[in-house]
């Protein structure tokens, strides 16, 4: 490891460090532009230039720079100030300085450095450049004119996102950055290109003009609208949640955000549940919360306990789960269910339904394999850390099921099950990759879950995961892809058919005379009989809202202090950053005052007691944000019978990203995104 | 003042055969095997001894670039020929291409043996079509006599040459952009470190020679060191192609030694300038890039990377633009300056912003729309640029404008001066 000295503090850093990540270690800050540690070099800002002792008597980019041993650097000698606060002037001379109209202020790279190195006039009289803006789509405004050239955003697209169509056309001072031929930027991740913008140039079209950032309240949460659960930040001022960025987590997803989550806020404005209905002579009516209560008790009145039936849906928190399931155990039913699409995982254990690897593991890949999934469509963030193991480890890809794109290069392997039972007897080609993978890594998507064959799927991924050397002491390569953020929450809690108790299907198709849908939106209502009493508890008049004999007004995820399960099984708790609308309430509070209305009152008052019952009901919930890896030591399959799995193509869980549950489907942005998307606009059709 | 014995381009002015007949004739691939048969370190310490410095414009040692190539590489390596001469007045390159290519060929397999290349690349400008035509048809006709490819010259060793051609971007002949646009991609320099000869072509080591540093080599090997070291002054050794273009009798390309005095470059080879030497007002003696240099110092200054150094100029490629008192100066530099914006590639700031800075404020200068002190944050822009982008660009951009100010500094003053007065005086008033 050389050693060097930065402004006179001696520091040791590994080889092939530049000078730039060395005078971080050494608390020294370099102001910089176009460098970002998640992408590569380029050096083109010219703004972290430093001085180095026996060089040539010009300042050097520090950010391309690597340290050599006994290296002497100097950040704040004439020469580096002169140079600096050139290229300061530079910047600004043909930046457009509309600052008092630009979303960006308040959070301008450049305001501040500008502040720090600029000058306090300009010494450029001649006319500034326009450059025409862009159109990139619903979600990125462009403002070009403000450009500086830094070219993040064009590195993010084509690095991270994988789909290359950001770039330069033409140079010197007529270079503008844009697609070329304008078109809307197809890739999940977009959004952050706002973020990486250090200038104005890129910024949020939904919130255009809507808050400047001193107003807004930060609250941190987690991300519900896939399983990756990414750590955001709610912006919010008094009741309106007006934005959310993403909050940095190196193991879960870095500082990406995909759009779906970032952007279909504005679904949490519309059909919201904000008071209790009835239905009175078949049509709803408002009710008050007593009324509501009396009616789903009187019709438990007399209802054998296994005629009473739960439904768990994907945005649900852990909390209100549990107190649902308890609330069922002390009515004495076993009919809970939180698998709406009917995915045959087995809750016998956790390794069974977790993304074992973990999302970070996913790094250490050689091999990967995906089944029946569109992890690009499922869960973006994750599909950049599986772009990113292609990339570095030159990880081959093969996939069963429809044939996807996921940004990065891919072998299509077969539409079908069978393809994993050639895999396991070694008669496919792609079944050697795997094996003379170190860690290979197989990935199965709840599109190879949901369907009748879904255990025997399950049970042959596991097998081959098992032959082909995934699951080892050290290793555990079996992984389940999640859609849904309540999942794995739901199957640690146990929130399934006990002892006989009937399965969502089954409660679907008759088999309960009273349905309490917890925020279950993704079932088809239509099945429901006629004569059951649906109970619907939820933020959304979605599709569940619509079957609903009476409808409890809960709270969406910004508005509650909730515990989430990811997809790897990590525990992490989202706080509530505004109210819930008019009546609504958190949804555990819900389920509390009930109990007490029909007899059965749950032991807990507060939220801090339910999350001690939370974490004895399962010990996993103890650790909050950390999730410890294990290898595999046992290697009992699940239940399923491999042999049994059946001919049918996979189907892929998630067709269009931005409409997935109740919040993105009433989420206007949302609609228009999938408007810009041919191929999802031909589907529709 | 180099004997005729002396010279190395025996045909720049095109009356002979360029191809491989006439080529063979005047010298080229005789010995090739042997000179080959030398080893990689014999050849590379004679080019180091023979003192040639690259003629591409920084005129660092040819033989020591060479020798920074890795010895052991699991990395196929390149020699990649820079035949992108865009800079404004040099025009020599051009000459080698069209009437002496195998030259330049043979000396493609030399180098490209000593610093283990299996492929050189030659890039040539996109303008330069019938140039590329010729060279082409002289890598063919290599090809067919065996003297490249397959066991080039019956030495065992196998080495491919490619011609490709460029689009005609200046920036395409800084060494990095050149890789870069020869990979296929937008034409920017990278940065540096890594250098070209650890990381280059496809990420490969690499090395970018200009025509001339190459196209000289196989003479030198012939020849011997001491033949080349003998010609010159110490530490700019050799032989030169000189381009005089510009106010002068008989503008061309001439092969001079290294060192030769500028008057007498002018004098004997150009016909002299233009109404007399008494009518010289200024000279540009290294292609656009170097700072102009007035009269008093071309009296006796002498045409070598040292001398011309120490009069804070530069060698440049030795493309030599005489001026005479006719020349507007400031109008001719606010034209460099407009090329250097146009040609800037935009990736780093202060080029990108700097070059059209200059330019517009260069313009003003040359109508005298300007005020004195503009002279001075002019003077400094250029400084905020130079040394600071990522290649040379920023520093050839700055270097006119900076020699227009040290030498001519009253003509700028003059002209703003006679430009208030214009606009201020009576008549103009009147006649409004």
């Amino acid at each position: 490891m050389p050693k060097l000295t930065i402004d006179g503090i001696a520091i040791e850093v590994p080889a092939g460090s530049t000078i730039l990540q060395a005078a971080e270690a050494a608390g020294i800050e370099i102001p910089r532009f176009c460098y970002h540690e998640r992408l590569s070099v380029a050096g083109n800002c010219r703004m972290c230039l430093v001085e180095v002792e026996k060089t040539p008597p010009k300042p050097i980019a520090s950010c391309a720079y690597p340290v050599g041993e006994g290296m002497v650097v100097h950040t704040d000698t004439p020469m580096v100030r002169n140079g600096r606060r050139g290229v300061m002037e530079f910047l600004l001379i043909n930046h457009p300085l509309d600052c008092p109209i630009c979303d960006q202020g308040g959070e301008c790279d450049l305001q501040d450095q500008a502040v720090g190195f600029g000058s306090d006039s300009s010494r450029y009289d001649e006319n500034k450049r326009a450059v025409k803006d862009k159109d990139l789509g619903p979600l990125v405004k462009t403002t070009m004119t403000r450009c500086i050239h830094c070219t993040r955003c064009i590195r993010f697209i084509t690095e991270v996102a994988g789909v290359p169509e950001l770039g330069a056309t033409d140079r010197g001072e007529h270079m503008e950055v844009g697609t070329y031929v304008e078109k809307a930027l197809s890739s999940e991740l977009s959004g952050n290109i706002i973020d990486l913008c250090p200038v104005g140039a890129l910024t949020s079209k939904p919130y255009e003009f809507v808050a400047r950032p001193w107003e807004l309240q930060k609250v941190d949460s987690i991300d519900v609208l896939d399983a990756v659960g990414a750590n955001i930040r709610i912006d919010s001022r008094g009741p309106e949640v007006l934005r959310i960025l993403p909050r940095l987590n190196e193991d879960v997803n870095e500082e990406w955000l995909g759009d779906k989550s970032r952007f279909s806020i504005d679904g949490l404005k519309r059909s919201r549940l904000d008071r209790p209905w009835l239905k009175k002579d078949g049509k709803l009516q408002a009710v008050s919360w007593a009324e509501a209560f009396s009616a789903i008790a009187d019709r438990t009145k007399g209802l054998s306990a296994d005629r009473i039936g739960a439904i768990a849906g994907d945005l649900c928190d852990a909390e209100s789960m549990l107190a649902l399931k308890d609330l069922m155990t002390s009515l004495g039913s076993a009919n809970i269910d939180c698998r709406q699409d009917g995915a045959r995982l087995d809750a016998s254990r956790r390794d069974f339904y977790s993304f074992n690897t973990s999302i970070p593991g996913i790094e250490e890949a050689d091999a990967v394999l995906l089944i029946g999934t569109d992890p690009r469509k499922e869960a973006p963030v994750l599909n950049a850390r599986i772009r990113k193991a292609v990339v570095a480890n030159r990880a081959p890809v093969g996939s069963i099921g429809p044939v996807i794109d996921p940004t990065y290069k891919t072998v299509h392997l077969g539409f079908d099950p069978s393809v994993l039972n050639a895999l396991h007897n070694g008669s496919h080609p792609f079944a050697d990759t795997l094996r003379n993978a170190k860690k290979p890594m197989i990935v199965v998507g709840q599109g190879a879950l949901a369907r009748a064959d879904g255990a025997a799927v399950l049970a042959a991924a596991w097998r081959l995961a098992a032959s082909v050397g995934a699951l080892t002491a050290d290793w555990h390569g079996f992984n389940v892809l999640h859609t849904a953020a309540a999942r794995v929450g739901g199957l640690d809690l146990g929130f399934v058919p006990g002892a006989n108790g009937k399965s969502v299907a089954q409660m679907l198709d008759g088999g309960v005379d009273l349905l309490w849908l917890l925020g279950a939106d993704e079932i088809d209502t239509a099945r429901v009989g006629a004569n059951t009493f649906v109970v619907y508890q939820g933020h959304h008049g979605d599709a569940g809202a619509h079957r609903a004999d009476v409808i409890l007004p809960g709270a969406a995820y910004t508005e509650k202090s909730g515990t989430y399960v990811n997809t790897e099984g990590r525990v992490q708790r989202g706080f509530k950053a505004v109210f819930p609308p008019g009546d609504a309430r958190e949804d555990w509070t819900i389920i509390r005052a009930f109990s007490q209305l029909v007899g059965k009152t749950l032991p807990y008052d507060t939220i801090d007691a339910l999350r001690a019952r939370l974490e004895q009901a399962n010990v996993a919930f103890s650790r909050i944000g950390y999730l410890p890896r294990f290898g595999c030591s046992d290697l009992t399959g699940p239940s399923g019978d491999p042999a049994a799995v059946g001919d049918a193509p996979f189907a892929l869980a998630v067709e269009n990203y931005y409409q997935t549950d109740a919040i993105s489907r009433n989420s206007p942005t949302m609609a228009e995104c999938s408007a810009t998307k041919p191929e999802l606009a031909a589907a529709a059709e | 003042m180099l004997q005729d014995k002396d010279r190395i381009f025996t045909n720049l002015f095109g009356v002979h055969d360029p191809l491989l007949k006439g080529a063979r004739a005047r010298g080229d691939w005789d010995g090739t095997a042997a000179i080959l048969a030398r080893g990689r370190d014999g050849i590379i310490d004679e080019m180091k001894k023979s003192g040639l410095r690259g003629r591409g414009g920084a005129g660092f040692p040819t033989g020591l670039k060479w020798s920074f190539m890795p010895k052991e590489s699991k990395l196929p390596a390149y020699l990649v020929v820079n035949a992108d001469e865009s800079e404004p007045g040099t025009c020599k390159d051009r000459d080698i291409l069209r009437h002496d290519p195998h030259k330049l060929i043979e000396g493609c397999l030399i180098a490209g043996f000593a610093m283990g290349a299996c492929a050189a690349y030659i890039y040539v400008r996109g303008e330069f079509y019938n140039e590329g035509c010729m060279l082409q048809a002289a890598v063919d006709e290599a090809y067919e006599a065996g003297l490249i490819g397959k066991n080039a010259c019956g030495s065992g060793y196998d080495f491919d040459v490619v011609v490709h051609r460029g689009a005609g971007a200046y920036i395409c002949g800084e060494e990095t952009a050149l890789i870069e646009s020869l990979e296929g991609k937008k034409g920017m320099p990278r940065m540096k470190p890594p250098f070209p000869a650890g990381v280059g072509l496809y990420g490969c080591p690499s090395t970018v020679n200009n025509v001339e540093s190459i196209a000289v080599a196989p003479t030198i090997l012939r020849r011997g060191a001491d033949w080349f070291l003998g010609i010159g002054r110490p530490n700019n050794a050799g032989p030169k192609l000189f381009c005089i273009s510009g106010h002068v009798n008989k503008p061309g390309n001439v092969e001079e030694e290294l060192g030769i005095p500028l008057r007498e470059l002018i004098e004997r080879h150009a016909g002299g300038v233009r109404g007399g030497w008494d009518n010289l007002l200024a000279i540009i003696p290294g292609g656009a890039s170097v700072r102009l240099i007035p009269k008093t110092i071309c009296d006796d200054i002498l045409m070598d990377f040292d001398s011309l150094r120490n009069v804070r100029s530069g060698l440049g490629t030795a493309a030599v633009i005489v001026m005479d008192k006719s020349t507007d100066l400031i109008r001719a530099i606010a034209r460099l300056s407009k090329f250097y914006m146009h040609e800037s590639c935009g990736q780093c700031t202060p080029c990108r912003e700097g070059t059209g800075w200059m330019w517009r404020t260069m313009n003003r200068m040359a109508e005298g729309r300007a005020t004195i002190q503009e002279i001075d944050t002019l003077e400094q822009v250029t400084r905020q640029v130079e040394g600071h982008t990522i290649c040379a660009l920023g520093d050839a951009a700055a270097w006119p404008i900076q020699g227009l100010i040290a030498h001519f500094r009253p003509m700028m003053e003059e002209r703003i001066n006679a430009y208030k007065a214009r606009i201020s005086s009576p008549s103009r008033m009147a006649a409004e």
